[in-house]
């Protein structure tokens, strides 16, 4: 039998359930759910086989090792006279990301392939010699499978060779690996350059009288209300080549009015901007922290001979690894997701892989690959996440 | 003082300037006499003749930044509700006692927050046209409450902290149901922080553009939006001058949500 404290403790937390399930219904259906569905486009490929079924089960059996045989040309030209003018582009256009040429190719030949003869393996040559190349065959072939690797291959600068096996790709097509590389870096620099500003500005919040600290707080907080693209706006205004920072040097004589520096659109401008954007989430967890210490700490450590750095760097920064933690963390999983600061002030030179996630869904329109991407950059911020809460807990995302 | 405290005060009162300066260069800029987007030299003189209210005049007589302003308004108020229903309810669930699979609970309320939302955007765009609701108002409204949410779940719960149980059990004794206790007991207690989270989510929708640029459509340009325009193809001060309404909008909001927060910390102490 459950006693009836057991009973109304376990009423009490299914009814504390009962509650949550509106919101988390919510976020399921319309931010879970999407995300789901868009991560699976990774892996899911279905339109180009449903559009070849001949070819695909022609090349089931194919070794990849030479040019494939007549029935596969007989499948592919099959194919192709079956489909619709509008359905070859849609076709083209897919398999067009797996190996360059092959949309004029496939547009081509579904075009004529109503006066197309047998032998095929000829005539389909003599239309266009691409058909003797084994990697269209073999681009063709991986391109059709269902559920494909390709996505996660080209987001790793690697692609399916001629014989299908795993190739790296031509070191001028090799920007992924690059770019998350500059991501990783750019997040990293901007934690860096928060922390040696915030950790300063936190201290000073954090021992101020509480007067100053109600400024200090306003001034701190200020910025962190303001639109975000007013802030990245300031920035253009400042950095930009007749902006406030080169009129002042060329004004002062340090720089020459003919060579202002470039500071925006560029790495630069990215870095900047993104520091001052995110400082606030630094110092927040920090002060946080800081708050608890009591100064007779540092008091007892000078007390017993210990020098104000040796205070500092034994007693002081220790206590307050925790915030550093938590502050480090916030801010470098916030920036591996910058978009629209790098999209605006960052120029070619200063695109995070956010940006190339932005292009490939609006501008390449290569899906697969964009959730690819995506899926890398959400897993890699899904594990910093689970740092972060491990170290200091989801209650530390409060501010204000 | 020692030395190193010296050094700490002059690092930490950089910072302050690097924070504060952007949002203190906008503001004169955006009374430029001239549509340059830099100090004039009329402006360093400090001749009136530099200075004009034009470009104020400029978007508060322009439809599209009137309309922008209301699709802002509009969007931002419905995602707020509902985040701020949906959130609140989820913090008094989250506040009792041993709810089960609280963790993933938590990880999933918060997930908005940490996404990088080029991720969320695209894979809204997706969604959202199977359900038919891109290039609506309803679209937008939905994916900033859910934006939005995380920030009043947050807020609430830490509200709730100082919260009191007894009081509900009390107000249950006397034969009030639970939705009456809420609203007369336990809401009134929490306002502060119902409000602030609520006025997080509020400019959480009122700064996005991402979304708004994925899921929106030439009937949902807010302001974010015609800002994003504004700054990619030509800059004129009459962004600037928006920027400084914005600023003005962020104080208002920063205010508020500071009064409430020193005056919920006030009942907690005489609470205890």
């Amino acid at each position: 039998m459950l006693s009836e404290d057991a009973i109304a403790t376990a009423r009490q937390s299914s009814r504390g359930l009962l509650l949550t399930l509106p919101l988390l219904a919510f976020i399921a259906v319309f931010f879970a759910a999407p995300i789901g569905a868009m991560l699976w486009r990774s892996v899911s490929n279905p339109m180009p086989a449903s559009m070849m079924p001949l070819t695909v089960a022609a090349l089931s059996d194919w070794d990849a090792k030479a040019l494939p045989g007549e029935a596969a040309f007989a499948a592919l030209v099959e194919d192709l006279r079956s489909l619709k003018r509008e359905d070859a582009a849609k076709l083209g256009a897919a398999l067009n990301f797996d190996f360059g040429g092959l949309n004029s190719l496939i547009r081509k030949t579904a075009r004529e392939a109503a006066k197309l003869t047998p032998l095929f393996a000829e005539s389909l040559v003599k239309l266009d010699k691409s058909w003797g190349n084994q990697a269209v065959w073999a681009a063709i072939a991986a391109g059709t499978q269902n559920l494909t690797a390709k996505n996660y291959l080209a987001a790793l600068d690697m692609r399916y060779g001629p014989d299908l096996s795993v190739q790296a790709v031509p070191q001028r097509d090799a920007i992924y690996l690059m770019l998350f590389g500059r991501t990783a870096w750019v997040a990293l620099l901007v934690t860096v350059l928060c922390l040696i500003l915030g950790y300063p500005l936190a201290w000073l919040l954090a021992n101020a009288g509480p007067k100053t600290a109600g400024l200090l707080m306003i001034l701190l907080l200020l910025p962190f209300w303001t639109s975000l693209l007013v802030r990245t706006t300031a920035w253009i205004a400042i950095l930009q080549s007749q902006g406030v920072v080169n009129d002042s040097l060329v004004f002062l004589g340090l720089v020459d009015d003919k060579d202002r520096i470039q500071l925006v659109y560029n790495m630069t401008g990215t870095l900047v901007a993104m520091t001052q954007v995110l400082l606030p989430f630094m110092v927040l967890p920090l002060y946080a922290v800081m708050k608890t210490i009591p100064p007779v700490y540092l008091r007892a450590a000078s007390s017993m001979g210990a020098r104000p750095f040796t205070g500092f760097w034994r007693v002081y920064l220790p206590l307050t690894m925790p915030g550093v933690a938590a502050g480090g963390l916030l801010v470098f999983i916030l920036a591996v997701g910058y978009y629209i600061t790098p999209a605006l002030v960052g120029g070619p030179s200063g695109q995070l892989i956010s940006n190339l996630i932005a292009y490939h869904v609006q501008q390449s329109l290569n899906w697969g690959l964009a959730a690819a991407l995506s899926t890398v950059l959400l897993g890699a911020v899904i594990a910093l996440y689970l740092v972060f809460n491990k170290v200091a807990g989801a209650d530390r995302l409060r501010f204000g | 003082m020692s030395g190193w405290g010296i050094l700490a005060r002059v690092m930490a009162g950089f910072a302050l300037v690097f924070l504060i300066a952007p949002l203190l260069v906008i503001v004169p800029l955006s009374f430029n006499a001239e549509p340059f987007f830099t100090f004039t030299d009329k402006m360093l003189a400090f001749d009136p003749e530099g200075y004009s209210t034009r470009w104020y005049r400029a978007i508060l007589d322009d439809t599209v930044w009137r309309e922008a302003l209301l699709n802002s308004l509009v969007i931002g108020g419905f995602a707020t509700l509902l985040a701020t229903v949906l959130g609140t309810l989820a913090a008094m669930g989250l506040a009792r006692g041993d709810v089960p699979f609280k963790g993933a609970i938590m990880g999933l309320v918060i997930s908005p927050m940490i996404t990088p939302v080029v991720i969320a955007a695209t894979g809204m765009y997706f969604f959202y046209s199977n359900l038919g609701i891109t290039q609506t108002h309803l679209g937008l409204i939905v994916a900033h409450a859910a934006l939005g949410a995380p920030f009043v779940v947050i807020t609430v719960t830490a509200s709730l902290t100082g919260y009191d149980w007894n009081l509900t059990r009390a107000g249950a004794s006397l034969g009030a149901n639970p939705a009456t206790t809420f609203f007369r007991v336990t809401l009134p207690l929490i306002l502060p922080g119902v409000i602030s989270g609520a006025l997080f989510a509020f400019a959480t929708s009122f700064d996005e553009v991402v979304t708004v640029l994925f899921l929106g459509g030439p009937e949902q340009v807010t302001i974010p939006r015609k800002m994003w325009s504004g700054i990619r193809e030509q800059i004129s001060p009459a962004i600037l001058a928006a920027a400084t309404l914005l600023i003005i909008v962020a104080a208002g909001l920063l205010v508020v949500v500071e009064w409430l927060r020193r005056r919920g910390e006030r009942m907690q102490v005489r609470a205890r």
